[in-house]
């Protein structure tokens, strides 16, 4: 079945069978390669974008499922100009990242808690990401990344 | 996963129509159902996505007082809308899975598929809420029949569920260490007819309800009129994560816990 | 104020902004014009004969290109294991076949009996269910101590399940047995380290692709050591010589030693895209990957210590059952051996140790080297019965490291377990431990915890580890199969700008900003002048990876290596442009000088000069600026530090939350401090996930009963404090160029006793004197049965 939907802005469509989750859509569809698909139960995160403006694991919803909705991965996430948006550049700014591959779901659930609560405690961020797993940085600067995109002083909360 | 046709029905209607068809499955968020499919464990030929439904949607108060809950009503949802009325249950659902997963799960979804570490039967075994399908009322104590097994027929959809608020209630989970689930949750409602009391993730027949914590608490609703209680381990789920009598203490410790912060 | 460039400069990492955008370009990203997709049937019983394979059926289905099965690697050769062992009466370990595909029997679920090659990945998956494998269960060897009993057997060309049985050193034994004898106090702890599963979040994947026209191939891979795989797989497997062969890993998610190894999945897809004559490409799923990937750690461990009166270490001797799996993986033999026992006198001087490990077969996936690889198992077991013996003796625990330290002017220190530590000062790192932890504040802190009815405990322990194994004879006459070196070229642009093409390759340290900062310091020139090329064995020269904290250590020591040749060369062409002698010319700010005069010529004219070579000394200096270096260090480095950790433990649930948690490491110099911090971050979250959270368990008949993340437990935001991390105490390495001594293990291998050690703690002193160990990981059910078993 042919399936459209609007993809950071653009509209698009393809081709996907009743299987096709939206991860494998985007990924394989349209060559939007920034979603991972690290795990297959829902559980590792990598693939979070953005629905209709909500965080869903791209890997748990079905491409037919997200016809007609308005989707933003990873590759939406840069200012207009290119160059790195408030939270990304945050987690550049506090090695937020290293192997790069939970980052985009990282980015993209960490954007949707801002969304919600603009001044989130540290603990908040850290409950909000427990639906994301990284191997890499043992969360801390992720944490402070996102405590300084929201304005805040990450070092001094890190340090209390 | 094997391949399916997919329907998105707007309209229940339409929806119980093309769960007529042979080998259809609801999908209602789809966050333990996809999962399932991709290990290939279950092959509907036709999947039926209940999510494009609006009249199977939201948080209401009907004229009874009852919290109602559209069947298609991410867990998100229902911790936003149901934080005023009934916060208790606001809070379970604000507890389940993740952001990402509870802005696509879905209670009529968690209830058809009766986990038994799941968190919502619980509370609606303890309210004594009503299952609302698209042919019948279900009352709480004859819907669930044991692990993933309800009383739901063939093509039968949730349509609401109906919370009776209790005066006091709360919901206290102990995690499973990695699928975060409940290894132990108990939700205790104080109703002027007494106490219920309902115990997910430690039985191997599902969530049921701990009668000598209702007797104890209806008289004296109080964690410390629990001290005295014990619990069988009999019966009890045992596995990497704990023994039955592990949980045995669990349900003990969740249901004190329960009742201190209702 | 900081440095904002070169070595010591928290540099912004420059691979960041692809990562961030969506631009990374991981193996699974590359899809190869005409590529087909391989689904392999893998065993669901851990150990059985295989009678029949039926492929009819899968054959005959849509799509599908070819279903192989063992006979199709008729002639093929095994996967290799790169380090042989010999046992302590000197005789070769025992080491069996690792078949690309099961031959004859399966030995461990999981284990690929057949592989679908399809048009598609959900044709390959359909027909990889219709492949009929027809099995006779066999019983499943799993528990170590009973498979070197008898009874079944895995391999039974072998005649035993026991790998080796090897001491080290064996001439240590019998004055280690009489310190024992005559000790004031002995302490004896059995312990497990548990079982992990790595879990880099990119699963593995791996693209075959055979071009008829050349007769060559291509692997994508993700490799932490594409030349290691290129030269193994070449070489022992499928019989390519090198010049046919290119192994390119582009970004890699993660490895944590898990894509060190050569797996027989590489193996396949580069043997069936000449088979097919297609691109073959394999994705593992995670559940796969639970399955597949190689596991860590896995020990059973008795140890002893032995202490005179005054808490004065006097022997030390361990005996420890290690898991092989069902196959040697790459390293797996080195792990429990040379990368273990050498760490067995930990930071302390204690004049005898004796170090037994069994090496065993299993029906499980094999196991190999995972972040610590050895040390962790070390670090472990000595610092939790040091503890038990300071509680025992009643001693303070830091009292007693404190007594027993290598104390700092005695480096060199030669360890009577063959390695000799070049520098460290563990008084240091304790006292910068104390001082970030604020442990004078426990005990106000504990009240609090208590008036919440909860117990607080403190741990704290030390470690030391070893990096950069090397030197290569010395490793070759251990029996490592492979040279530890690295390499690195440098090439030098007519403009100016350089690259470094480099051996080692990242997959999340952050090389392709950290090398950078060395040379820009090195030349005097900008950092992004420099860019970094690795992982591509078409365009780097052969060197043997990341792992083993060892890419700065050994790998930068290379670039340096190279770095100085170019210099060299360069004020050679500087003298000439300024017609200066050569030895007067000085280097500085990127620009030449001659010494004692204003004359000067920059490092852009000398690159010009060096590739446009009008007014050059053709006569003796080719042109060109490019140089490659090997380096191979004389022995490993040492980093030590002091960790601390602070848990609450809820009694009536037996759930651990760990409070705080300090490290204060000793790296030698700094490269770029916020990358070191990092790793020590992610080698915390993994060590106390090994303590907290993480194990594979299987069930007596071979099933992973942790085959997903819904049993395995990750460590997550939520599970994890923010870390006090400190690295100034530094006593540089003394042997190699930049001083450096690796920082990507500590945090793992440093941090598991901490936390087990702070659990015991906190039941101590909440009354519950039973409790003297818990297993990790100290879960909440083992914390709840612990105090009221």
């Amino acid at each position: 079945m042919k399936v459209s939907m609007t993809v950071n802005g653009k509209a698009v469509s393809g081709e996907a069978e009743g299987r096709t989750l939206l991860s494998s859509f985007l990924r394989d569809g349209l060559g939007l390669t920034g979603t991972h698909v690290g795990c297959d139960t829902s559980q590792c995160g990598a693939c979070v974008v953005h629905v209709d403006g909500k965080a869903v694991k791209s890997c748990t919803v079905f491409a037919a499922d997200a016809a007609g909705a308005n989707v933003t991965t990873i590759e939406g996430m840069a200012n207009p100009d290119g160059t790195l948006g408030t939270l990304q550049q945050a987690f550049q700014d506090h090695h937020g990242l290293q192997c790069g591959f939970c980052t985009p779901g990282m980015v993209m659930s960490a954007a949707a808690l801002l969304a919600d609560n603009p001044k989130p405690t540290a603990a908040e961020v850290r409950h909000h990401l427990e639906g994301n797993i990284c191997r890499c940085t043992g969360y801390h600067n992720i944490v402070k990344a996102v405590l300084a995109a929201s304005g805040q002083d990450a070092d001094r909360i890190a340090a209390e | 996963m094997y391949n399916f046709d997919f329907v998105k029905p707007t309209s229940l209607a339409d929806a119980v129509k093309a769960m007529a068809q042979e080998d259809a499955q609801a999908l209602g968020g789809g966050q333990t159902l996809i999962p399932t499919l991709k290990q290939r464990l279950a092959s509907p030929a036709v999947l039926v996505s209940l999510s494009g439904i609006a009249e199977m949607k939201g948080v209401c108060v009907g004229d009874d007082g009852a919290l109602c809950i559209g069947g298609a009503t991410p867990h998100a949802t229902v911790a936003k809308e149901a934080a005023a009325k009934f916060p208790a249950l606001a809070a379970l659902a604000a507890g389940i899975g993740d952001p990402a997963v509870r802005n696509r799960g879905t209670i009529g979804g968690s209830l058809a598929n009766n986990d038994p570490s799941a968190c919502y039967p619980s509370a609606v075994l303890a309210t004594g809420a009503t299952i609302v399908t698209n042919t019948r009322k279900i009352a709480a104590d004859d819907f669930f029949e044991g692990l993933f097994t309800t009383a739901l027929e063939p093509g039968e959809i949730i349509t609401e569920v109906r919370f009776p608020v209790p005066e006091r209630g709360a919901y206290a989970k102990f995690q499973q260490p990695a699928s975060r689930f409940a290894l132990t949750g108990a939700f205790v409602a104080k109703y002027g007819s007494g106490v219920r009391v309902a115990i997910t993730g430690a039985s191997e027949n599902g969530v049921f309800r701990w009668t000598e914590a209702e007797k104890a608490l209806s008289a004296n609703f109080s964690a410390g009129a629990l001290d005295g209680l014990t619990v069988p381990s009999d019966g009890l789920i045992g596995d990497l994560h704990g023994t039955p009598a592990y949980r045995a203490n669990l349900v003990k410790v969740m249901t004190k816990r329960a009742v201190a912060s209702a | 104020m900081p440095k904002d460039h070169g070595i010591g400069a928290s540099s912004k990492r420059r691979e960041d902004v692809r990562f961030l955008t969506g631009k990374g370009r991981y193996t699974d990203d590359i899809n190869l014009r005409g590529q087909a997709h391989a689904v392999f049937v893998r065993s669901q019983v851990a150990h059985g004969k295989i009678r029949k394979i039926d492929t009819s059926d899968a054959e005959a289905m849509p799509g599908v290109l070819k279903v192989f099965t063992s006979a199709d690697f008729d002639g093929k050769g095994g996967v290799p294991c790169g380090w042989q062992i010999h046992d302590r009466a000197g005789n070769p370990m025992l080491e069996p076949k690792h078949p690309i595909l099961a031959e004859g029997k399966v030995r461990y679920v999981g284990d690929a009996v057949a592989c679908v090659v399809a048009e598609t990945l959900e044709q390959a998956r359909d027909a990889a269910e219709a492949v009929v494998v027809d099995i006779d269960e066999l019983p499943a060897v799993i528990d170590m101590k009973e498979a070197v009993k008898g009874g079944a057997l895995v391999h039974d060309e072998l005649g035993s399940n026991l790998c080796y049985d090897w001491g080290f050193i064996e001439d240590n034994k019998a004055a280690t047995d009489e310190a024992f004898k005559t000790a004031h106090h002995v302490t004896t702890l059995e312990l497990v380290n548990n079982r992990l599963i790595p879990n880099a979040m990119e699963p593995r994947v791996a693209i075959g692709d055979y071009s008829q026209a050349g007769d060559d191939y291509t692997l994508y891979t993700t490799s932490q050591n594409p030349h290691m795989i290129r030269l193994l797989m070449g070489a022992f497997v499928l019989s390519i010589p090198e010049h046919k062969l290119r192994v390119v890993a582009p970004d890699v998610g993660g490895g944590f030693g898990s894509k060190i190894f050569h797996y027989v999945e590489e193996a396949f897809v580069t043997h069936a895209s000449k088979v097919v004559n297609r691109p073959v490409k394999w994705t593992c799923s995670r559940s796969e990957s639970f399955l597949t990937d190689a596991h860590g750690r896995d020990h059973v461990t008795k140890i002893e210590l032995a202490l005179d009166k005054d808490g004065h270490f006097q022997a030390i001797r361990t005996e420890t059952y290690a898991n092989m799996g069902a196959y040697l993986s790459t390293f797996s033999t080195a792990v429990p051996t040379y990368l273990h026992g050498t760490l067995m006198a930990g930071n302390y001087k204690t004049p005898h140790v004796y170090v037994n490990v069994k090496a065993v077969f299993t029906n499980t996936v094999p196991v190999d080297a995972y972040r610590g690889a050895g040390r962790p198992e070390a670090t472990y077991q000595l610092e939790r019965v040091i503890d038990m013996a300071a509680r025992e003796m009643g001693i303070d625990p830091i009292e007693i490291r404190r007594r027993n330290f290598v104390q700092p002017d005695e480096f060199p220190y030669q360890t009577p377990v063959a390695v000799q530590y070049d520098t460290g000062n563990y008084q240091a790192t304790m006292d910068k431990l104390i001082e970030i932890a604020d442990l004078a504040g426990f005990e106000k802190r504990r009240a609090e915890s208590a008036k919440k009815g909860l117990l607080r405990g403190l741990g704290v322990n030390c470690y030391i580890e070893a990096c950069g194994i090397a030197p290569s004879n010395l490793v070759g006459q251990l029996g490592a199969r492979a040279g530890l070196y690295e390499s690195a070229t440098v090439r030098v642009n007519a403009t100016g700008g350089l690259v470094v093409m480099t051996g080692s390759h990242s997959h999340g340290q952050g090389h392709e900003t950290a090398f950078p900062q060395v040379i820009a310091e090195m030349i005097g020139i900008p950092e992004n002048m420099i860019e970094v090329v690795h992982g591509d064995t078409a365009n780097t020269p052969m060197g043997m990876g990341t792992y083993g904290s060892r890419s700065l250590a050994v790998g930068g020591s290379a670039m340096v290596k190279a770095t100085n040749k170019i210099i060299a060369k360069a004020k050679k062409i500087a003298a000439h442009l300024m017609e200066a002698s050569e030895g007067d010319i000085e280097l500085k700010d990127g620009k030449f000088s001659v010494a004692g005069t204003d004359k000067s010529v920059d490092w852009g004219a000398v690159c010009l000069a060096a590739y446009v070579p009008h007014n050059y000394p053709l006569e003796s200096l080719e042109p060109g600026l490019e140089e490659t270096a090997f380096y191979d260090p004389s022995n490993f480095t040492y980093p030590a530090g002091a960790y601390a950790c602070e848990v609450e433990v809820d009694p009536e649930t037996g759930k651990v939350t760990i409070c705080s948690f300090a490290a204060a490491d000793d790296f030698g110099n700094v490269v770029n401090p916020m990358i070191v911090s990092g790793q020590v971050h992610g080698g915390l979250a993994q060590g106390i996930g090994q303590a907290m959270l993480e194990a594979a368990a299987y069930d007596e008949n071979g099933q992973l009963l942790s085959g997903s993340y819904m049993d395995y437990a990750m460590p997550r935001a939520d599970d994890l404090p923010f870390y006090k991390v400190d690295h100034s105490c530094q006593t540089p390495c003394t042997h190699n160029p930049l001083g450096v001594k690796g920082c990507g293990e500590a945090g793992a291998i440093g941090s598991p006793p901490a936390v087990v050690n702070a659990v015991i703690d906190a039941l101590q002193r909440g009354g519950h004197k039973h409790v003297t160990h818990i297993d990790m990981p100290v879960s909440p059910s083992r914390v709840w049965q612990a105090i009221n078993g």
